[in-house]
């Protein structure tokens, strides 16, 4: 993977709105966005609705994401570009996702519907009425999935990378800060864990950095290029998007996204937590 | 609202133009809010406001409400706000404290 193959341009997407077997998903948690007015032709995918099992804490399984493609009439050749707001966390996210139900051709918009927006680019309110297809889904690839036990294990063995601002990393902040701060986990971060905010990854307008900036920011942040990299935030989706800096854009091997993030791992009976802005021992 | 309640509230931004939440204390949170206009005073709707920490670290970002309203909750101490649009970008420092701190941010094309 590369950028060449796992992100498109604004120029690009805005040449491309009626070519056949492309899509556009925007993917939002908030989808008044996409209703108020979204890339033209582009269907939506909620990120809470679609991709959250409404029972288990889990997202959908197999079953459930081919039968949510076949309704919005996404097919297993189609290639998928995905887009959204708080700087594509979400449409990360669902590429991650895309990636492990093993679709293949699936892309970012760089910069999302901020890039979009801050261009001026067109919207439209019209909702694209695609025929069902009948997608499947590939059983999920967990190599790029972590869970927590094999999280604990981690600590100050695999590059641990938390994703959150300094402010949540050291334990002041429980949530981002356009949040409530009321949560029931404990503050902190796993210990050993590096903090390099999802945010240094991007351009002020929502874009990515170039290669070499992105190589330079993890080097100086103490990401070990020799060992496998799990990555972590507060639920998963701002993770996706460090994910996809270090698998997709500069191909490292070996990374994982921990989507439990820290909603599961501070509310854990008797895992370790280190306070402050230094990692921490093991 | 038939949404579940048993996912864990995502990180996107809560609708900016709602009422602050009953279950916001305010005793305890610290929440910045404005308004996002031109220099001739008109509301800048879908305006990305950033809450950048004393170090300029990014901490948050939301979209304005078409009113040009957008809100963070943080914490007492020095925030930049920084707002990007089409109508162009702006700057402020906030010396938040404890409470409802309004601020008002005006952009300008560079």
């Amino acid at each position: 993977m590369s950028r060449d193959t796992a992100l498109v341009s604004a120029d690009w997407a805005e040449k491309n709105l009626e070519t056949p077997g492309i899509v556009f998903v925007e993917v939002d948690e908030d989808t008044t966005a996409y209703d108020g007015g979204h890339i033209p032709g582009a269907v939506k995918i909620d990120w809470k609705k679609d991709l959250q099992d409404p029972v288990r804490r889990d997202f959908v399984n197999q079953e459930q994401f081919s039968a949510l493609l076949s309704e919005r009439g996404i097919a297993n050749n189609d290639v998928v570009v995905l887009y959204g707001g708080n700087n594509n966390w979400f449409a990360a996210y669902a590429y991650w996702y895309f990636k492990l139900y093993g679709h293949d051709q699936v892309k970012l918009l760089d910069g999302g519907r901020k890039k979009w927006e801050l261009d001026a680019r067109p919207y439209s309110k019209d909702v694209p009425a695609r025929a069902k297809t009948s997608y499947q889904a590939k059983a999920p690839d967990l190599t790029i999935r972590a869970f927590r036990d094999e999280v604990v294990q981690a600590i100050g063995v695999k590059n641990l990378v938390d994703v959150r601002s300094p402010d949540e990393f050291a334990g002041r902040l429980l949530a981002p800060a356009h949040l409530p701060q009321e949560q029931s986990q404990r503050a902190g971060h796993i210990p050993t864990a590096i903090n390099v905010p999802w945010s240094k990854a991007a351009n002020e307008d929502g874009t990515f950095r170039s290669d070499d900036e992105l190589s330079k920011i993890y080097g100086e942040a103490g990401l070990d290029g020799s060992k496998d990299t799990i990555a972590y935030c507060r639920i998963g989706e701002r993770s996706s998007h460090t994910w996809f800096v270090l698998k997709e854009l500069l191909g490292q091997q070996n990374v994982k996204n921990y989507d439990g993030s820290w909603t599961e791992y501070g509310s854990l009976i008797a895992v370790p937590i280190a306070l402050g802005d230094e990692p921490g021992k093991a | 609202m038939t949404s579940p309640s048993n996912v864990a509230a995502g990180c996107a931004a809560p609708d900016q133009s709602a009422p602050l939440p009953a279950s916001v204390d305010l005793e305890k949170e610290t929440v910045i809010t404005g308004i996002v206009s031109t220099a001739e005073g008109e509301a800048v709707g879908g305006a990305y406001v950033r809450l950048l920490d004393s170090s300029g670290e990014f901490t948050a970002e939301v979209v304005t409400s078409p009113e040009g309203v957008f809100r963070f909750f943080a914490a007492p101490g020095s925030w930049t706000l920084r707002a990007l649009s089409r109508s162009g970008n702006g700057e402020l420092a906030v010396d938040a404290t404890r409470g409802v701190n309004e601020v008002a941010l005006s952009v300008a094309a560079a």
